[in-house]
């Protein structure tokens, strides 16, 4: 059973802007999915149709196989959503928030109260519960949020980037706790920014652009699809001419010197490092550290959306390749 | 949802805007109660003892239904307007829109928050009216109905104009505009028997004229209206102005993009 299935999803806003041109989408139940595009790719609004706040122009969607145009309560009973924007009176208590939100979903306030005990603890926000709303701090209304998405205990989780301008520690508290719960059997769909964070933690990818899915894959999939990364060197001593670094052993590799103690090497999949190594020492170079010179993800997904972008046609290839995986799946 | 679920959804709702409002009684229970006591200091006892009795009635305790009645309609009409326009100012609408709530329950909620006002403000301006006045309720029945059914259709039309309003400027309008005037102009302060007959007649288009009348038949037991057609007129509105705001909500407009 899919925890989310979307086809051929178009949404046109009252003032003409087409936000979805046909979005296709099915997400596997125990999922960690990302769904990834740049500003106004049409994310938000996805999320939004999926979730009941935003009225759909056509298409169909079915969560955990309630359709969403027959089956709305049951739809919405299995979600929890995560939004992009602070939604909350900023004027409630912490506590109230989330008995409220438990109301809303027929649990009674008793049972209601245990639970947000519960997630608050595991979010470390119990101590703020009688506090308002409006005096948290901005990671911490990003966790009550996350509190509050759970208090009916969704079978599938939305985040619409729910790491923005969150510190580093609290977005690793963060992964770890949604992590935690995917484990435990919760789908999770997340929109992020942060192509580190989808990487590292969600095993299945779909990119937006422009309004129509241009990749729907598993992560591993798509990762494989870059066939040459490129690579910074910190050497342990400086370099120079002597080194002979455009020599013709070297050629295959495409090398620039950033100063005299870093180089920027591109490596093809088919090329050893050790080999690259060898040739380095016979010159005399020390490698002491090396990094990815941009996360690969984020590679991927400049280079998808800039294919998307310069060659119309390839959207309609890319999703009748994907439509294709997704049957063969 | 099952039917415990809704309840438990209703009753969630309820509280919310109970809360919301008695928490900040200084603003929402105490000014009518003073506004009322004016009205009875200065028109009932500096003014109306130089106008002396209206339809064989002290004019004290001809104005205190129309006074109670105004207090009821301000207060339903505005906690529902400004709770459910906050609510959709903050966004935290969203979080009875993306719950399986069924829209009538959150129509009925926000209504109940409404009239809940309507009830505590009224009484507490019954009360203040009690000290000024010597008022023997002529029929229980007819006031508890007219009562509550003005605070539901006046609740209903503060959602409504909450559905439509895209700044704080739009929630003043209606009752600063509209509300205001229809209610002064209903008969409050007079019998429209007093007005030449153009006035007369064209007072009867004012829907607020019935509901004060009916009150007053209820309070001390004299009306300028029939009261079983007044009371129709109020259903009747009750029922089109419901119809429409679930109507409004269902095509999510105001609401959802």
């Amino acid at each position: 059973m899919y925890a989310l299935e979307i086809k051929d999803l178009k949404k046109t806003y009252n003032n003409g802007t087409e936000a979805l041109k046909g979005v296709n989408l099915k997400v596997q139940e125990g999922d960690f999915f990302a769904l990834l595009g740049s500003n106004g790719a049409g994310k938000s609004t996805t999320i939004g149709i999926v979730s009941g706040l935003v009225n759909k122009s056509a298409g169909c969607v079915k969560i955990f196989d309630f359709d969403y145009d027959t089956h709305q309560a049951q739809a919405k009973s299995c979600i929890g959503l995560v939004p992009q924007e602070f939604n909350f009176n900023q004027f409630e208590r912490v506590i109230e928030i989330l008995v409220n939100q438990g109301g809303y979903y027929g649990i009674p306030r008793a049972q209601a109260y245990k639970r947000a005990e519960t997630y608050l603890k595991q979010l470390e926000l119990w101590d703020k519960r009688d506090d308002m709303a409006r005096e948290l701090s901005g990671g911490m209304k990003r966790r009550l949020m996350i509190a509050r998405a759970l208090i009916h205990e969704p079978k599938l989780l939305i985040l619409d980037e729910p790491t923005a301008g969150v510190d580093i520690e609290i977005r690793r508290t963060m992964w770890d706790f949604l992590t935690k719960i995917n484990k435990q059997g919760t789908t999770i769909i997340l929109t992020t920014h942060y192509l580190e964070e989808a990487e590292s933690l969600c095993k299945n990818i779909a990119i937006i652009d422009h309004g129509l899915t241009i990749e729907d894959t598993s992560m591993k999939a798509l990762l494989s699809q870059l066939n040459t990364e490129t690579f910074i060197l910190y050497l342990q001593s400086p370099i120079n001419e002597t080194h002979n670094l455009n020599s013709e052993d070297l050629s295959p590799f495409d090398i620039h010197m950033l100063d005299e103690n870093t180089l920027e090497i591109s490596i093809h999949e088919k090329m050893q490092f050790n080999h690259l190594f060898e040739l380095l020492t016979e010159k005399g170079i020390n490698v002491i550290s090396m990094r990815n010179k941009t996360n690969r993800l984020e590679q991927l997904f400049i280079c998808l959306v800039d294919k998307n972008r310069n060659n119309p046609d390839l959207v309609e290839t890319l999703q009748q390749t994907s439509q294709t995986e997704n049957l063969d799946g | 949802m099952s039917w415990s679920e809704k309840f438990n959804a209703l009753k969630t709702i309820i509280i919310k805007e109970y809360l919301r409002f008695i928490r900040i009684w200084i603003q929402t229970v105490l000014p009518p109660a003073i506004t009322t006591a004016l009205y009875f200091v200065i028109f009932g006892n500096l003014i109306g003892s130089q106008i002396g009795d209206i339809n064989g009635y002290k004019y004290m305790d001809y104005i205190v239904p129309g006074l109670i009645l105004m207090a009821v309609i301000t207060n339903s009409y505005g906690n529902v307007v400004s709770s459910f326009y906050s609510a959709k100012f903050q966004k935290s609408v969203e979080e009875l829109l993306v719950s399986p709530t069924p829209n009538y329950l959150i129509l009925i909620g926000y209504v109940a928050g409404g009239v809940a006002r309507g009830i505590i403000v009224g009484i507490v301006v019954t009360l203040v009216a009690m000290y000024f006045s010597d008022i023997q309720v002529h029929s229980y029945a007819v006031s508890l109905l007219v009562f509550t059914l003005t605070a539901t259709l006046f609740s209903i039309a503060g959602f409504i104009n909450a559905i439509y309003a895209n700044s704080f400027d739009d929630i003043s309008i209606i009752p600063t505009f509209v509300l205001t005037p229809l209610t002064y102009l209903g008969g409050i302060f007079y019998s429209i028997e007093m007005l030449p007959d153009f006035w007369q007649t064209l007072s009867l288009a004012n829907p607020i004229l019935y509901m004060i009348s009916s009150f007053r038949y209820g309070m001390i037991g004299t009306s300028d209206t029939d009261i079983t057609t007044a009371i129709m007129i109020i259903i009747g509105f009750t029922v089109v102005f419901f119809a429409y705001a679930m109507h409004l909500l269902n095509k999510g407009i105001g609401i959802r993009q």
